[in-house]
């Protein structure tokens, strides 16, 4: 069953059309790729699908429902939760604060509450935080958990963020080039945790990436975009001999 | 709760009602007089408006340079109720302050909820001009006694009642101060206090993560009013002539510069920084012409060698103080008999 849909998806900053009639579908568990040249307009889809933008056409159907002018806070308790391509940690804090964050709209307890320690804060920390703790053990993270987030190697601070963005229970999680900047064991490594993920998880994942090696080795489908409209759809094999894939990548006819 | 933060808020505790046990006896006796116990009530008051102030600029992450208006606003709220409900002063005053912060509060709703849906610095013009039209206003007004200043405003226990009036305000002040601290610290500690830190750190990927970041900042946004407006009324029943050049630019700033010195994000150096910069411009009174150019140097030499601030953003423990000064002893103790 198809969680995420898009159709007729479409932006255009002035008379700039970015992106135009995109149309894909995510399954539940499914890894799919968005790959595709630099300005292809792939960030762009995933900010259509948090609400960074509005997209101008097209619907976004998360679970059957129209999520186009939710809010992006909405649209991640929802169930789409992302992470960034420069990446956007809460630096100056724990890692485990880090994670108990995107928790937040799971916890229920008042201000006066959090203020005069009830016992709903105590009962809801003390939930929280054994759950943040399991969390950061699937990405061995949980030696660290008192480190400032900004004094991980960048390695665990990529593997940090997705820890964080799987906080909020998502049903989709969007990866923007979860490999950049990391070299061939650490790419192994990764791809290993996102299938775990997936796993253990149930979640559908869609993500950018430029190391084909990497998206041709994890992802079941894959969507290429250029000039921000759609030019393949398929599996790894179908997308390495597809003439239009190559010509976008390295020019031809 | 774990054993050793029981331990550490325990000795905080003892620590809070030994000082004010010595300090109530002391100005009871007359022994700190009324020069030293005014102060002691500026440096309470101060340490409201820093811990409050740092809530917004420090915790938040918002750049507040309108801090002295809501501050004015609770002092001319907490005065008018005072002098015109007709009850007795020691009923009429904690309902004053209680509405002080009201409607303190809801001017920072007002200005908030414009400023704080978009992203960036806006929040700090729009409080810097609140400050000056608030000013204005209180000069225009009928019934705020204009640029002659708000008289009348009765002293926190009339004369005839037997009670110490100095005491009475002083405890006022002295447990709002602590109250204050508790309450924003214990906020921070909650999960909305983590949600409010996310967006200091990174507002997109708080708004990520879920987090609604417009009731967040406005919720910080506000409480930070509140507590000014209480300190605003505290400060009216102190000095018991309300002035609104007091209340200008100037002192928005010199609270602004309490937090900065203190820490951008903690708590405890909100508290030494404000009870040092009260402190630091009367002792150097007798230096008269060039004290306002001794403060500034200090400011300068802190800041230049310590740009987080005195604490940056970490928390003074007494408990730690104290396990400190006893472990420096015993390891002195140690190395004597490992040598013997």
């Amino acid at each position: 069953m198809s969680v995420l849909e898009t159709r007729n998806l479409g932006i255009s900053f002035g008379g700039l059309q970015a992106l135009q009639d995109v149309h894909f579908s995510i399954n539940e568990g499914e890894i799919i790729g968005l790959i595709g040249p630099n300005g292809a307009g792939k960030t762009t889809v995933f900010n259509l699908l948090t609400d960074v933008y509005i997209p101008t056409d097209g619907v976004i159907e998360l679970d059957g429902e129209n999520i186009v002018g939710q809010k992006t806070y909405q649209i991640t308790q929802n169930g789409i939760a992302r992470t960034f391509q420069n990446i956007r940690l809460f630096k100056d804090i724990s890692v485990i604060d880090n994670v108990k964050i995107a928790m937040n709209s799971q916890m229920k307890y008042s201000v006066l509450s959090g203020i005069f320690r009830f016992p709903a804060y105590r009962r809801e920390e003390k939930e929280v935080s054994k759950r943040a703790h399991e969390l950061l053990q699937v990405f061995h993270l949980d030696e660290n958990a008192h480190d400032l987030a900004r004094n991980l190697p960048y390695g665990q601070q990529r593997k940090l963020e997705i820890a964080r963005a799987l906080a909020t229970n998502p049903k989709v999680l969007l990866l923007d080039e979860p490999a950049a900047g990391m070299n061939p064991t650490e790419t192994m490594e990764l791809m290993e945790t996102i299938r775990l993920i997936r796993d253990k998880f149930q979640v559908a994942v869609l993500l950018i990436e430029h190391d084909m090696n990497f998206v041709m080795g994890i992802c079941e489908h894959i969507v290429v975009l250029d000039y921000g409209k759609i030019i393949a759809e398929g599996n790894a094999e179908e997308i390495r001999n597809n003439p239009k894939v190559i010509a976008a990548y390295l020019g031809g006819e | 709760m774990s054993k050793s933060k029981k331990i550490s808020y325990a000795i905080t505790l003892v620590f809070v009602v030994l000082l004010y046990a010595v300090v109530a006896l002391l100005i009871s006796q007359g022994t700190i007089n009324r020069y030293y116990g005014g102060i002691i009530t500026m440096i309470c008051i101060n340490v409201i408006l820093t811990v409050s102030l740092n809530l917004a600029s420090g915790f938040l992450g918002q750049l507040v340079l309108g801090h002295a208006g809501f501050m004015s606003v609770g002092a001319y709220t907490a005065a008018l109720f005072t002098i015109h409900s007709g009850l007795p002063v020691l009923v009429s005053f904690p309902i004053a302050l209680l509405l002080a912060g009201l409607v303190a509060a809801l001017f920072s709703v007002i200005i908030g909820i414009p400023a704080l849906r978009l992203r960036g610095d806006y929040l700090a013009i729009i409080t810097m001009g609140f400050g000056e039209i608030i000013r204005v206003l209180i000069l225009a007004l009928p019934f705020t006694g204009g640029a002659r200043g708000l008289i009348g405003i009765p002293a926190v226990a009339p004369r005839k009642s037997g009670i110490n009036a100095n005491v009475l305000l002083f405890s006022y002040v002295f447990f709002l101060a602590v109250l204050t601290v508790y309450i924003i610290y214990s906020f921070i500690k909650s999960r909305h206090g983590r949600a409010v830190i996310a967006i200091r750190e990174d507002e997109i990927a708080a708004e990520a993560s879920g987090i609604n970041t417009t009731y967040y900042k406005l919720l910080a946004f506000i409480l930070a009013a509140f507590f000014a407006g209480i300190a605003g009324g505290l400060y009216a029943h102190h000095v018991g002539v309300l002035n609104p050049a007091k209340f200008d630019f100037n002192y928005s700033i010199e609270i602004l510069v309490m937090v900065v010195l203190g820490g951008m994000g903690s708590i405890t150096g909100s508290v030494i920084s404000a009870t040092v910069l009260t402190i630091l411009p009367e002792a150097l009174r007798q230096f008269s012409d060039y004290r306002m150019l001794v403060y500034s140097i200090i400011l300068i030499i802190v800041m230049l060698f310590k740009p987080s601030g005195l604490l940056g953003q970490r928390e003074l423990s007494i408990k730690k103080l104290v396990q400190r000064i006893f472990d420096t002893e015993k390891n002195t103790g140690k190395v004597k008999k490992e040598e013997g």
